[in-house]
């Protein structure tokens, strides 16, 4: 359909940019409505409160800062208008490669012998590397090849998994050292992530990479022609959107104190869940780290709050899975009230 | 005609009024359509003529207001309703499967049957054939769609619009993808619905189609009903000025400049298998045109200067000095602006507000320190961008899918000047966009020569061509076949060059 129904104001002065209600205002809401009832129902059955307990909320945000971390790098992508699939194997392959550059020296059976008690700068770094790698990998399928995402993501998804497999020979790589498990522990995962949206916060919102994003992901083909390098900016994207993923695997290592191939299986899915939840549209163009951080808490007060009230845990999937459908459905809502 | 002006009306709307949140679309608007003409609605963009035509077509239901039919009153929930009721729309952008036959386009979901309940293909292909036979339509029913050409494509929606033995037909702008020919066997087609007498509202934004092919006019402004004439008794100049309120002085401000030194020079440039031997120099405060059929490579050139497709043969030159052009980003360095020719999908980004469409070419080179983009000062260049350009909004924040196409064009202009480009590569700069707009651009694009910049303008509408370059180079089929300076040029002498 054509659109040029709308004629607006005809007037030559701009008013100052409109003070509209931020488009976060109404998920946020949907936070406040989901801890209060989680409250409500915490005083009906257990007898006591769900929101106003500090070790629940430190275990709510906890559990999530690992799936925060994917979710910022998962957030760029889908603005692109891409996916990626590969986070949660990505956490497994630099989970096992950074622990097993973790391991103290008095462990006999260590991956790297001569390669132990090193300084936690190194298991960080191979961890993030790792990371980056298959980042660029899926970056440059996308870019250069053509093939969609979805597949390019779905290529390495599987690939990961198995060399985390083959590098840990299905066994779990334990023993790290103190300094490196200092990553995981407390509250520190929590800060990272909050570091990383900040920063990527204020790289979509500032920066010409940010604005270039938007671009790529509302029309490509405009943003060629603009001048603006796709292709390489979208082996950035998705060698950022990969750098995090392996700051979450590093991350989850050492707060298990151990790296595992079965780390981080659905990871992905719970990451391109909350950032559908915040708002990011799947067709790109549109998405916010605000609403991916939102996203992120729904998805944690939720599982949380269905513990709390004994549900069990195969229910919660299925709820989890209504949620992501309703989200994406009011999305194309929201689509289809902006072309009216 | 005169014999049909008395019958009752097919199609009669009063006092319509349909308001969308923040815009009033339509207000008091009325419209009589009668059996055995054809209606033609013009108006600029944003004039109304689109809700009228989905109100019509039962897309939206009017805020207040009557639609009758054939004297008696209706509400059309829906599409399916209107044509139900004998209302058929053929669409701006079509709505055929690209992947299912001719056939089985025109009679989906009113296959013939077998008695087992299976398609009766022979059937099928018998009434499409019957169909094509009695509109003089000759395409092969069971091509897949996807095969056709756009002008095939129109035809075939047109035949499936009449196969629902519709008396009121809509079309919206059905020509704006065809070349002349086929524009001659539509107007044939539409000849013959009329003969029939079917009505056929026919929006448009040609004026030259509109004596030729209409009986009636209706034209609106602003949402509002203005007059409706028959065509017999308008002038042109009558109906522009109901378009826009009020008298537009010169249509084509070409205004003679000094021409300057040569900018850019090509040699025998050409992409394997598209187009080849284009030579041309152009001068700073020159603006050449460049004509040719639809499909003669005139994008091609564009595209390959620009570097969205790299030329394969030949060689640029940029002020005196040998160029290679592969990406835009290199041709923006070298001072050149593209203004392509699909808006839709080649320019606009249409989720995104007007300031993000108007930013992304100038932020490749300016705005930003150490990656961050200097947001108040753009924002205000832009707004002033914005002002020069007389872009009709209350706000950069609005998301530009709201803007009229005339409008719209506007914000992508600006997105080139802000940029401060040499030279400035136009392609059908005005297609699709209100009279009033089209001026403005045309005016724009003179006083941008007078300032020196060179212009390659691309355009299939002749009279902007001869009445805005200073030479014309014309192309057919992937070839050029001159240039002419503008005393020598004429339609017959271009059209000669675009065709031989």
């Amino acid at each position: 359909m054509s659109i040029n129904t709308t004629v607006g104001a005809q007037s030559m002065t701009f008013k100052p940019p409109k003070r509209r209600w931020p488009p976060e205002l109404s998920i946020f809401l949907v936070l406040i409505g989901i801890s209060l009832f989680f409250e409500a129902l915490g005083w009906a059955l257990n007898g006591q409160s769900f929101l106003f307990n500090l070790d629940r909320l430190q275990i709510i945000i906890l559990q999530m800062a690992v799936i925060g971390i994917i979710a910022v790098g998962v957030n760029l992508v889908i603005i692109t208008s891409g996916i990626d699939l590969s986070s949660g194997s990505v956490v497994a392959a630099s989970a096992v490669v950074a622990a097993s550059l973790a391991q103290v020296s008095d462990f006999p059976r260590a991956v790297f012998p001569q390669l132990t008690d090193m300084a936690p700068i190194w298991p960080i770094l191979a961890g993030v590397a790792i990371g980056v790698v298959i980042g660029v990998i899926n970056g440059a399928l996308i870019a250069y090849t053509g093939i969609p995402p979805f597949i390019a993501t779905l290529g390495t998804m599987v690939a990961a998994r198995g060399f985390a497999k083959w590098f840990t020979g299905g066994m779990p790589v334990s023993m790290l050292t103190d300094s490196f498990a200092w990553i995981g522990s407390g509250a520190n995962p929590v800060f990272i992530f909050l570091i990383i949206a900040a920063i990527f916060h204020v790289v979509l919102r500032y920066t010409r990479f940010g604005k270039f994003t938007y671009a790529i992901g509302a029309n490509r083909q405009a943003a060629v022609v603009s001048g603006i390098n796709v292709q390489r900016h979208l082996i950035w994207i998705y060698a950022i959107a990969g750098l995090l993923s392996g700051i979450a695997g590093t991350v989850t290592a050492a707060r298990a104190i151990s790296g595992q191939s079965g780390m981080g299986v659905m990871y992905e899915l719970d990451a391109i869940a909350a950032v559908v939840i915040g708002g990011t549209s799947l067709s790109g163009g549109i998405g916010r780290i605000t609403g991916t951080v939102i996203g992120v808490l729904i998805l944690g007060v939720m599982t949380s709050g269905f513990t709390f009230i004994r549900i069990d845990a195969y229910y919660q999937e299925m709820v989890k899975g209504a949620i992501i459908v309703a989200a994406v459905v009011a999305d194309m809502y929201r689509q289809r009230k902006r072309r009216s | 005609m005169s014999d049909t002006a008395t019958a009752a009306p097919l199609l009669e709307i009063e006092g319509i009024r349909k308001a969308f949140p923040g815009v009033v679309a339509l207000d008091d608007v009325r419209f009589r359509l009668r059996a055995g003409t054809v209606h033609a609605l013009m108006g600029e963009n944003g004039a109304g003529k689109s809700t009228l035509m989905k109100i019509i077509a039962g897309v939206y239901v009017p805020d207040q207001g009557e639609v009758r039919i054939k004297g008696r009153p209706l509400v059309l929930n829906g599409p399916l309703d209107a044509l139900n009721n004998g209302i058929a729309m053929i669409h701006q952008e079509l709505n055929l499967m690209p992947y299912m036959t001719v056939a089985e386009n025109i009679w989906i979901r009113r296959e013939p049957k077998t008695r087992l309940g299976f398609v009766d293909h022979g059937e099928l292909r018998r009434r499409t054939q019957a169909l094509f036979d009695r509109l003089v339509i000759d395409i092969d029913p069971e091509t897949e769609v996807r095969s056709l050409s756009i002008a095939a494509r129109q035809m075939v929606e047109i035949a499936k619009a009449v196969s629902f033995d519709s008396d009121v037909l809509i079309m919206d702008e059905p020509t704006s993808a065809l070349t002349e020919k086929e524009v001659e066997h539509l107007f044939r087609i539409i000849r013959q619905l009329r003969a029939q007498g079917k009505g056929i509202v026919y929006i448009t934004h040609k004026m030259n189609e509109l004596f030729e092919i209409a009986d009636e006019v209706s034209v609106f402004r602003d949402g509002r009903y203005i007059d409706t004439r028959l065509s017999t008794e308008v002038t042109r100049d009558d109906i522009i000025k109901m378009m826009v309120g009020r008298e537009v002085t010169q249509m084509f401000p070409k205004e003679t400049v000094p021409i300057g030194d040569v900018v850019l020079s090509v040699k025998d440039l050409g992409v394997d298998g598209i187009f080849g031997g284009v030579s041309f120099d152009l001068r700073a405060g020159e603006i050449l045109g460049l004509a040719g059929l639809v499909g003669s490579g005139r994008s091609n050139v564009a595209e390959a200067l620009f570097g969205v497709v790299p030329a394969t043969t030949g060689s640029i030159a940029i002020e005196g000095i040998d160029v290679r052009v592969d990406t835009p980003a290199q041709a923006m360095k070298f001072g050149m602006a593209f203004l392509t020719e699909d808006r839709k999908d080649t320019g606009c980004f249409l989720i995104l507000d007007i300031l993000s469409n108007m930013e992304t070419a100038v932020l490749q080179q300016h705005y930003v320190k150490f990656g961050f983009v200097q947001r108040e000062r753009l924002r205000s260049d832009c707004e002033a961008m914005s002002r020069t350009l007389r872009v009709k909004t209350p706000s950069l924040d609005e998301v530009i899918q709201n803007l009229s196409g005339g409008n719209q064009q506007k914000v992508l202009i600006g997105r080139w000047l802000l940029t401060k480009p040499k030279i400035l590569i136009l392609d059908e700069p005005t297609r699709g966009i209100d009279v009033g707009a089209k001026a403005e651009i045309h005016r724009l694009v003179s006083k941008l020569a007078g300032e020196g910049v060179a212009v390659l303008m691309i355009s299939s509408e002749m009279p902007e061509v001869l009445g805005m370059s200073d030479r014309v180079l014309v192309m057919h089929e992937g070839r050029m076949t001159g240039i002419v300076d503008r005393k020598d040029a004429d339609q017959v002498r271009i059209m000669e060059l675009a065709s031989q």
